[in-house]
Formats: structure tokens, sequence, C-alpha cells
């Protein structure tokens, strides 16, 4: 199996990682994922998180942030469909979904951005300055 | 993390081979429902736009293919991922004949909803056999 996201990357654990979670995926039924699914980036001045919510709409999401934590909650509507029709294939999920994800640091309301894009949605929370990575000077002895 | 969604089918890869970027395929989870009027399907396609969708209907069989424009966050670092991104293609063969010119597709937030309608003179024809 390719990791093609792992390549580049410098932690060299981060291959393991990701084969351990294949594991874990392989031994537990798939009803104890949690949805959605959730993508994590971090970097020095943000981090974001995107999920895919195909068939969302953007109004029916709700985002709030309290202290260190992320919380993603909304509704999938199921499709109105006329009477008497017949359901051939039903593999898509419906009902209300609700998320906590835990942030490397406390965040600000006001600097988080969502965007919503072709059912793929993006939260990008700014690291507020004292989360900031500091670069450690050495003095020479 | 709480969920009470009636939870369906993971989204997966398919069997079929990787693009030639090294990019999975998966299969778009779909749904469909079928009146009297003819099918429509719901097939869930998150990160393609509407101008990267190639449906087409050959001898019954519908593809559908949707090129992913992968979500990447400038300057950050991916260092959690549960799902993955990738093209998605599946490929239906439908039961009775279909108006190919009549197939309405939209794309909205991500889902791909095709309404196919009957065509009229798809009454199955009967052939009858001649005794020799």
């Amino acid at each position: 199996m390719l990791y093609p996201t792992y390549l580049r990357r410098s932690d060299p654990f981060a291959l393991m990682r990701s084969m351990m979670r294949d594991l874990d995926r392989g031994f537990w039924p798939s009803s104890r994922a949690a949805f959605p699914a959730v993508n994590v980036w971090q970097g020095p001045e943000a981090v974001a998180v995107t999920a895919e919510l195909p068939g969302i709409e953007p109004g029916d999401i709700e985002i709030s942030v309290k202290d260190n934590v992320l919380t993603l909650s909304g509704e999938r509507k199921a499709p109105e469909v006329p009477e008497g029709a017949r359901w051939q294939r039903r593999e898509r999920a419906y009902g209300r979904f609700s998320r906590a994800i835990r942030l490397p640091f406390a965040a600000a309301d006001d600097k988080v951005e969502a965007r919503m894009t072709n059912g793929v949605l993006r939260i990008v929370v700014a690291r507020p300055e004292a989360a900031k990575p500091k670069r450690i000077a050495i003095r020479a002895a | 993390m709480t969920s009470d969604m009636a939870r369906a089918t993971d989204k997966t890869p398919t069997d079929a081979p990787e693009t030639p970027g090294g990019g999975r395929i998966y299969r778009p989870l779909t749904d469909i429902v079928e009146t009297d009027q003819g099918v429509s399907m719901m097939i869930e396609m998150p990160g393609v736009g509407p101008e990267d969708v190639e449906i087409t209907l050959e001898n019954r069989v519908l593809t559908i293919r949707g090129r992913v424009h992968p979500t990447r966050p400038e300057t950050l670092e991916l260092v959690h991922a549960e799902y993955g991104e990738g093209d998605f293609e599946r490929a239906f063969t439908l039961s009775e004949d279909f108006d190919p010119d009549r197939i309405e597709a939209e794309l909205r937030n991500g889902v791909l909803t095709l309404t196919l309608p009957r065509a009229p003179e798809a009454q199955p024809r009967k052939i009858a056999v001649r005794a020799a």
C-alpha cells in the first residue's frame, strides 16, 4: 500500500501510525467511526480541520469553539421523495451529527474561519500569539 | 464525540488501479430511488466541481467519474487523517433503456443528482419465435 501523503514528511513515525490506523479500521466494524471523518492540518500560524460533508447546506452546519475544543454539529436532511417511491439502494447516512475536536491551543472565536466548497468543509483556526512556536536561541557558553 | 446519525457504508477505495499521479480511486456512496416516472440517483462526490464530472451511458452501463480537487490548506501539514481523497468512479448497469438525451444531472454541495426518466418506448418488445 502506498501512502503518498507521508512521503514528504519529516516525521518517521507518520507512516507507521497511518498503517496502525488502517489495521485498527480493519479490526473494528465501521459503525464505530465518528461522523464526519476529519483531517487535521497544522502549521506555525494556524490549525485547519477539513471534513467531507456532501449534501449538507452550509446553513445546516454549526461550528463553535470553546477554549481548545472545536465542535462541529449539524444535520443532513433526508431527500424528499415522492409517494410510492422505492429505495433501490441506500448507502448514505442521514440525521444529526456532532463531533468535538481538541485543538492544541485555546482559540478565540474571531480567529476561526470556515469555508465550504463542493461539500468539503475547511475550518482554519489561527494560532494566538502566545501559542505560536518560539525559536530559542542557543548562546555560546 | 456523539453521533446519532444512521451510519451507512464508509467511503471505500475501489479495486481499480490507481491514477497515474498515485492517487486512490474511491467508490462514491449512492442512493437510488425509483418511481414510476423514472430513477433518481444521489451520488456523493465531495470535492468535485461541476466541470469535473463525466457521465457516460453506453450499452446500458452508466459510468460516473469525478475528478477531485484535493483540499490542501497552504503552508499546513497533515497531522491526522481519517479520510482519504481521490477521484471517484462507479458504474451501474441499468435494467431498462433510458433515453440518454433526457438524463439530467445536477451537482450541489458535493452531491451529484441524476434523474433518468423512463423512455416511453421502454416497453418490453417481445420477439416471436417461429417454428421452423
